[in-house]
């Protein structure tokens, strides 16, 4: 079972974003579970979203505690205390920022976990793509890039579960297609960049 | 259809193909979904229905006592308050032997106040002379509502589907939408048993004298008593329609040659069977009992599914809800099972754990734990899951300690801020 935890503040879409990903596994004939934590969500407060996938059907209904990966949708949850709790000690973390993982006080964490913990311009790849700052399809094409080795989600099954959620607002769907395309092009850039530096080293 | 979908709108979907003519409902969350998804069906032109919003829970109840008694098939849904402020009208609709299908997305009632899920809601109602079933997975959740109008309609007695709030309604998953022509073959047409029809007056609710009102209710008992023939034969007749096994009376998982057997409700099963799992990979024969048909309380079907007295048999009833004073509410149902009738395990070792108060998580962890202490003989006759003693025991020194120790749900939540 592949488990993962997003978080991020009320109204960016993390409950979407966790039934994105379990509809795209759902596509590839994986069992898949997405459900919110569950509470009186405000804007701006922070909220969490859970999906669980797996090759047999799922039982639990107990929230992730142990995941294999973090996707931080706010960069401003970073330093939140026990956002890191639970993470599998090889699992993966991807966080929305423009900026490096050196900058966003991360590099002690980054060189234990290499290639695991990256950061990619979700919410700038949204406006770049959708118009408006809602990181959740970039976010989920960065995990696809980011876990690829294990398989937890394609691209195509993204693209597609995107397409279908937003079925009838076509340049939505367009629009965080791109930006979902875009950003796993970005993390595979600086995957592929990380590989040749440990080539060269 | 095969679908990755949240459990209301599986639900939704599926209510819509019961072909409900009359839909009332009050938002309250966590049902909301599932009846503002109905009402965009029937805006669209998707359902053919009469969508009506309602002023409030009563008004919904009251509305479907209305539209059963002209003869249409109605639905609402509703949760927590909302169920208690229709009260009054849920105990008429059965007492009149109204059709009327209600899901119920479980939560707690306050005080104090809390939107999450347990079963204090429906467990409030127990009596009211519905019929409950509560559902484990979403697609149990989407199946049961096809049942119950088949139930609820055959024996014209109003049905409860219970399906926990959140952990269900607002989870998405897996789940076989059945296709229209499916549910029509399954489910016919409302015939109802008493119409107001001006061409042929009848009274529905003529008030009832000490001269017969012993003998009316005498009618709701025995309606019950039927249903416990009816559940299961719908339930078979589901499986061999639609291929797969949901709603009967009780589930049994693992029980065959199990000495510890939890009984429980709801989704609750599903973390409770991966922690029998581990269990059993530890040595210790559990098993699980779920009591999918709680009303009426299917007395034979727990006791031959719990076995018989040739050994020890270690019972622990998982409650989500709490009867102050009393203490669980399924346990004293199971216990009468037990001291009555045939078969079952007289001298078993009952154990009450009351859990996921309010929407705590019921962790496999706190589970297995909790389990294995049960194997062990360690579990007393009745405890709290994942109680915060320490909390309890500062609140309660507060409370020795002035008279004026104030509100007790502020005092403890201050108590876990200073914590951390």
């Amino acid at each position: 079972m592949f488990q993962v935890r997003f978080h991020g503040r009320g109204g960016q879409g993390v409950v979407t974003a966790a039934e994105l990903l379990a509809s795209a596994a759902f596509r590839e004939d994986r069992y898949a579970q997405a459900f919110p934590s569950f509470g009186s969500e405000r804007m701006g407060a922070p909220v969490m979203s859970f999906c669980r996938i797996d090759d047999k059907p799922i039982r639990t209904r107990e929230p992730v505690t142990a995941p294999d990966a973090l996707l931080i949708q706010d960069p401003t949850l970073l330093h939140q205390a026990g956002l890191l709790d639970g993470l599998r000690p090889d699992g993966y973390v991807l966080v929305n920022s423009s900026r490096g993982v050196d900058d966003i006080g991360l590099a002690e964490f980054a060189a234990r976990h290499r290639g695991h913990l990256l950061t990619v311009p979700a919410t700038n790849l949204a406006l770049a793509n959708l118009g408006r700052p809602l990181p959740g399809a970039p976010m989920l094409g960065g995990l696809a890039a980011l876990t690829r080795t294990e398989q937890t989600v394609s691209l195509d099954a993204l693209l597609a579960a995107i397409t279908e959620r937003f079925g009838d607002r076509p340049r939505v769907a367009a629009g965080n297609s791109a930006a979902a395309r875009a950003a796993f092009d970005f993390v595979t850039g600086e995957l592929d960049e990380l590989k040749a530096m440990t080539h060269h080293a | 259809m095969l679908k990755q979908i949240e459990g209301s709108r599986a639900v939704a979907e599926t209510v819509a193909m019961c072909r409900p003519q009359v839909i009332c409902a009050y938002p309250i969350t966590p049902q909301t979904h599932i009846v503002e998804t109905l009402g965009v069906m029937v805006k669209k032109g998707e359902l053919n229905a009469e969508f009506l919003n309602v002023e409030s829970e009563f008004a919904a109840m009251s509305v479907a006592i209305g539209a059963e008694a002209a003869g249409a098939r109605a639905y609402t849904a509703t949760a927590s308050q909302g169920l208690l402020y229709m009260s009054e009208a849920v105990y008429n609709a059965a007492g009149l032997g109204l059709p009327i299908v209600m899901t119920i997305a479980n939560r707690a009632i306050g005080a104090p106040i809390n939107i999450w899920n347990d079963h204090s809601d429906a467990m409030s109602q127990r009596d009211a002379g519905w019929i409950q079933l509560y559902a484990e997975t979403n697609q149990e959740a989407a199946d049961l509502h096809i049942q119950a109008f088949r139930i609820a309609e055959e024996l014209s007695n109003p049905v409860m589907v219970c399906m926990d709030g959140f952990v269900l309604t607002h989870a998405s998953e897996r789940v076989d939408i059945p296709a229209q022509s499916q549910v029509d073959a399954f489910l016919p047409p409302y015939e109802p048993r008493q119409v107001l029809d001006p061409g042929d007056p009848v009274s529905i609710g003529a008030m009832v004298g000490p001269e017969a009102f012993t003998e009316v209710r005498y009618l709701a008992f025995e309606r019950m008593r039927r249903a416990l023939e009816v559940i299961p034969a719908v339930e078979a007749d589901f499986g061999a329609q639609f291929g797969r096994g949901s709603g009967g009376l009780v589930k049994q998982y693992r029980t065959d040659d199990a000495d510890l057997i939890v009984v429980a409700l709801g989704s609750v099963l599903g973390t409770v069977k991966d922690a029998i799992d581990e269990l059993r990979d530890d040595g210790v024969q559990a098993g699980a009992l779920t009591i999918t048909t709680f009303r009426p309380f299917p007395v034979q079907a727990v006791r031959d599914a719990l076995g018989d007295d040739d050994r020890l048999r270690r019972l622990v009833v998982l409650e989500r809800s709490l009867a102050p004073g009393a203490g669980g509410v399924v346990t004293a149902d199971l216990r009468t099972a037990l001291a009555t009738g045939d078969g079952g395990p007289r001298d078993a070792i009952i154990s009450t754990v009351i859990a996921g108060l309010g929407g705590r998580p019921v962790t496999r962890r706190s589970l297995r734990r909790m389990l294995t202490r049960a194997a062990r003989g360690e579990l007393p006759e009745f405890s709290f899951l994942d109680l915060d003693r320490h909390l309890v025991e500062g609140e309660l020194t507060r409370i020795r300690a002035a008279r004026r120790s104030g509100p007790s749900a502020e005092n403890i939540l201050r108590a876990l801020a200073r914590r951390s």
